[in-house]
């Protein structure tokens, strides 16, 4: 093998700028928590605040990357438009939410309301996703891979707008439930009852989630499917009932998600779903892509690290407002993964042979 | 696989059904109303119409098609029998969507079935829409019925007849305005074929006459005339090419003096969006690297040239847009190799949110107090000086525009031929690429990396000479934003930027550079021009995408080497496919 000269430079060059990069972003990382911690600014207290927002922030991250895993398990694609199906859940959570509020149901009975709400918000998203399915993504089945990737970008789109069109472009307030305003106090820390609300519910999901994967009969069959679509073919299973399905579920989860983010938030709005659907969508790398144990932990890494982070790591380095790049944060963290280790947390899968 | 007759009600129902779930989409989404507002022929047809006419006509064709699908023989009595029932299908949902709206309150969910579209759907109130709609379903079911049944030889000249008719419904503002300017008996022919908006009744017929009659002289005598062409000498061919040259070279030099600021401001945008096409053609097109993150080095470019040349705070002004131009490009070149090498072994999708996170980054950076003493932060960087050919006056003070003595590319029109030169640059630049060693290093990556690097492909050369090269073109195309805007902020550099370019390359067709620049005048020029389209172009976008996946994956002007991968797929591949289609 003869290897020119200029060559071998440049494949110094290379590993020495990625190691470089590595090596800095490491450096920041622990520069930054060094100084914070020294400096002291932040009580204790709100570095739980912060813990617990970055939970139950994470936990709809999981949720939202369960779909994302569970669709990329299947069929090795990426679900573009998963955000947009999370959007719809907040809208069809707003919807009904809104009537159960006028009627004066939701104060009567604010738990029947939260699950009814939900329920609908999920029967929304899996409805719209089952279509996008249908119409965007089947046919499209045992294309070159980019086809159905640039085929979900483009589902992601027209969902988006399709929304702007039927709701308009203005942000709908979610209304105010009674029995989640204020705080409930463990321990003598007071911490938001929206949030242990939305942590208990996204955990419940992910529950059953993984209950339905791992227990019943369609679940065996989903993870044959995922592992050999052909044998499991063979061994008699209708390998599109399956797929379907998992779209169904992986919907529904970002329906329930959709309505506990429209509850942290309290708003709606046509482009809800598409920041949320990226983060997910790290989240789910994350935890390392195909790995339903892995979308969860990773939800949740994402979600501490992004609430902890700018305070963390940012503050103490002299960067104003670091907030404005808590979005950022996410963001290096993906390409980080993809850097430092392509398999995610839990996964084995890796990234380079997608 | 025989049809029998209920079956075909069944699949005539279904299909009206579908239509008319289409049609009251459009509705609900607020486009019949909005398309309302502006008319295809004068006093007749609106948008709005048109657009529902179009969804029961297809109906009907559709229907029609599928009665006599099995064996492709034309049966008049029955598909006139789907198609008519279609159709029919269509007007009754229609009728139920309005008698719904009537006993229950839409507007409630819906933001767009507000009382004006119901007041347009029923002809300002009333009762008669009960039966018209279903009447006018009928007629265009039987319409689109014929249609199919014509042979060949009328069908194509007829719906090229429609559709051209109506393209030029839709930008009869542009002629008229064109042809108003131009004193005398233009005018006059100018307002007798155009409305105020969209065709007059005669216009729309001395159209529709003219293209059929053309569309079948051409049919019949094309050949001929190609024939005729190859039968001409050698010289008299390559004159013949470059009077064809020369002509539209005429016409582009011509163009910003005879329609005014307005057309020169979108041709400027279509070429710059057909500039940053060109770049990424040359990331995915041909190395089939998917960047969704490319608005960065749009802004990089941007940014550079407006920090070079701005008489605000933040800039260093003393530089002309001549120099900042090729330093931006470079700038956006480093930049493409800097985000390039971390991604150098991401493939595929990983690859497209990888680039996505890049993009998002650089825009929340940009418009953070972070960098805000470098970048300006949330105000954004004002006060660009305009590109100059002569002397720049004296230097008077800072926070003061310098004088241009010699001609000032100050507006729309003076920017047009900056970017429609730098556009044919480019395209010369990328048609030169495509061709040479590194272009064949390029497209062997995309079909298989493996078996590239096992040829002797340096990887990592070639992937980042591909981000870079890319980059330098999407550097010039923000450098040349700049100063057509006159100032940047960071909000303009949204993920939407870099999903404009990678939809319009792939409905031009990927990997070709005709295909960008069609894909930039379909995508870009057109919403531009049409002000009532605009609102709804994301949503067009997205459909095309998918459209375009479903049925044309290769793209409006695919190059050789897409059409060849999609239509020839390796019989393994289609197995699978059949045996997994067989299961369902």
């Amino acid at each position: 093998m003869r290897t020119s000269f200029g060559e071998r430079l440049l494949d110094l060059a290379v590993n020495g700028f990625l190691w470089g990069f590595r090596i800095l972003i490491v450096v920041i990382v622990v520069l930054g928590t060094f100084l914070t911690i020294r400096a002291g600014k932040y009580t204790s207290e709100q570095w739980i605040d912060f813990v617990v927002f970055g939970i139950s922030q994470g936990s709809i991250y999981a949720l939202i990357a369960l779909g994302y895993t569970m669709v990329y398990g299947i069929l090795r694609m990426i679900n573009f438009a998963h955000g947009e199906i999370f959007m719809s859940g907040a809208f069809g959570g707003y919807f009904i939410a809104t009537w159960l509020t006028g009627i004066g149901f939701m104060d009567k009975y604010p738990v029947f309301g939260l699950i009814i709400s939900m329920m609908f918000g999920m029967l929304v998203s899996t409805l719209i996703a089952l279509l996008v399915e249908r119409i965007a993504y089947r046919p499209l089945r045992g294309a070159p891979r980019l086809v159905p990737l640039i085929s979900a970008i483009g589902a992601s789109f027209f969902l988006q707008y399709t929304f702007r069109g039927f709701f308009g472009p203005g942000v709908y307030a979610y209304p105010s439930m009674k029995a989640l305003d204020g705080e409930w106090i463990f321990f003598g820390i007071g911490i938001l009852k929206v949030q242990i609300v939305v942590t208990i519910a996204a955990v419940v999901m992910m529950s059953i989630l993984y209950s339905i994967v791992m227990f019943t009969k369609i679940g065996k069959a989903m993870r044959a499917v995922s592992e050999n679509k052909d044998v499991a073919a063979l061994m008699g299973i209708d390998v599109n009932r399956i797929i379907v399905t998992t779209f169904a579920l992986g919907a529904a989860m970002a329906g329930a998600a959709g309505v506990l983010y429209a509850l942290t938030y309290r708003q709606v709005n046509f482009f809800t779903g598409f920041t949320p659907g990226i983060k997910a969508f790290t989240a789910a790398v994350l935890g390392g892509i195909g790995n339903i144990p892995g979308a969860m932990v990773g939800g949740l890494v994402l979600g501490i690290v992004e609430s902890v982070g700018p305070a963390l790591f940012l503050d103490s380095i002299g960067i104003p407002r670091p907030y404005q790049l808590k979005d950022a944060i996410a963001y290096i963290m993906l390409v980080m993964i993809l850097l430092f280790r392509p398999s995610g947390i839990l996964g084995e899968r890796v990234s380079k042979k997608a | 696989m025989m049809i029998k007759k209920e079956n075909l009600i069944w699949i005539a129902i279904k299909t009206g059904l579908l239509s008319g779930v289409i049609a009251i989409f459009l509705c609900l989404i607020g486009m019949v109303e909005v398309f309302s507002k502006r008319d295809v022929i004068e006093h007749i047809i609106t948008l709005g119409d048109f657009i529902l006419l179009v969804s029961a006509v297809s109906a009907g064709v559709i229907a029609a098609r599928a009665a006599s699908n099995p064996d492709q023989e034309k049966q008049p009595l029955k598909n006139y029998l789907a198609g008519a029932l279609a159709g029919l299908t269509t007007g009754i949902l229609i009728v139920a969507f309005i008698g719904l709206s009537q006993t229950i309150n839409l507007r409630s969910v819906f933001l767009s079935a507000s009382p004006s579209l119901f007041k347009l759907l029923t002809f300002k109130g009333g009762t008669s829409w009960f039966w018209i709609y279903p009447a006018i379903g009928l007629a265009s079911g039987v319409l689109g019925t014929t249609l199919f049944l014509l042979p060949e030889k009328f069908r194509q000249p007829i719906t090229r007849a429609i559709s051209i008719t109506f393209l030029m419904a839709l930008f009869s503002g542009l002629f008229r305005v064109i042809m108003i300017n131009r004193a005398g008996s233009t005018a006059k022919l100018a307002k007798y074929l155009f409305g105020q908006t969209g065709l007059t009744l005669s216009g729309a017929i001395i159209f529709f006459i003219a293209i059929i009659v053309i569309s079948m002289f051409w049919s019949a005598r094309s050949k001929n005339l190609q024939e005729g062409f190859s039968r001409i000498p050698k010289r008299g061919q390559t004159s013949i090419r470059v009077a064809v040259y020369v002509l539209l070279a005429y016409v582009v030099i011509m163009l910003p003096q005879v329609s005014g600021p307005f057309i020169a401001q979108v041709v400027v945008i279509v070429s710059l969006y057909a500039l940053m096409g060109l770049g990424l053609n040359i990331t995915l097109g041909f190395a089939g690297l998917l960047d969704l993150g490319f608005v960065a080095f749009f802004a990089v470019g941007a940014y550079t040239v407006g920090l070079l040349t701005s008489y605000g705070i933040f800039g260093l002004q003393h530089i002309p847009f001549w120099v900042a131009v090729p330093i931006a490009v470079l700038v956006a070149m480093m930049f493409g190799a800097f985000l390039g090498l971390p991604v150098l072994g991401v493939r595929g999708d990983y690859l497209a949110i990888a680039t996505l996170g890049f993009g998002e980054i650089v825009r929340l950076l940009a418009g953070s107090d972070f960098l805000a003493p470098f970048f300006g932060g949330p105000q954004g960087i004002i006060g660009i000086q305009k590109p100059c050919l002569g002397t720049l006056g004296e230097f008077l003070k800072v926070d003061v525009p310098r004088i241009c003595n010699g001609i000032e590319f100050g507006g729309p029109k003076e920017i047009y031929y900056l970017a429609v030169a730098s556009a044919i640059l480019v395209a010369f630049i990328a048609l030169r690429l495509q061709k040479s060693r590194l272009g064949r290093a390029w497209m062997a990556i995309r079909e298989d990396e493996d078996v590239a690097e096992a040829l002797g492909i340096n990887l990592i050369q070639t992937k980042l000479l591909a981000y870079m090269l890319g980059a330098a073109f999407a550097g010039l195309g923000g450098a040349i934003f700049t100063v057509l805007v006159g100032s940047i902020f960071a909000t303009s550099m949204q993920l939407i930027v870099s999903i404009n370019v990678v939809a319009l390359i792939i409905v031009g067709g990927m990997g070709s550079i005709p295909g960008v620049i069609v894909g930039a005048i379909a995508l870009i020029g057109m919403p531009e021009l049409l002000r009532e389209v605009s609102e709804y172009r994301f949503l067009f976008y997205g459909a095309a995408l998918i459209m375009m996946m479903l049925a044309k994956p290769e793209g409006l002007w695919p190059s050789q080497a897409t059409l060849r991968e999609l239509h020839h797929e390796d019989p393994g591949e289609d197995l699978e496919v059949a045996s997994s289609q067989a299961k369902a």
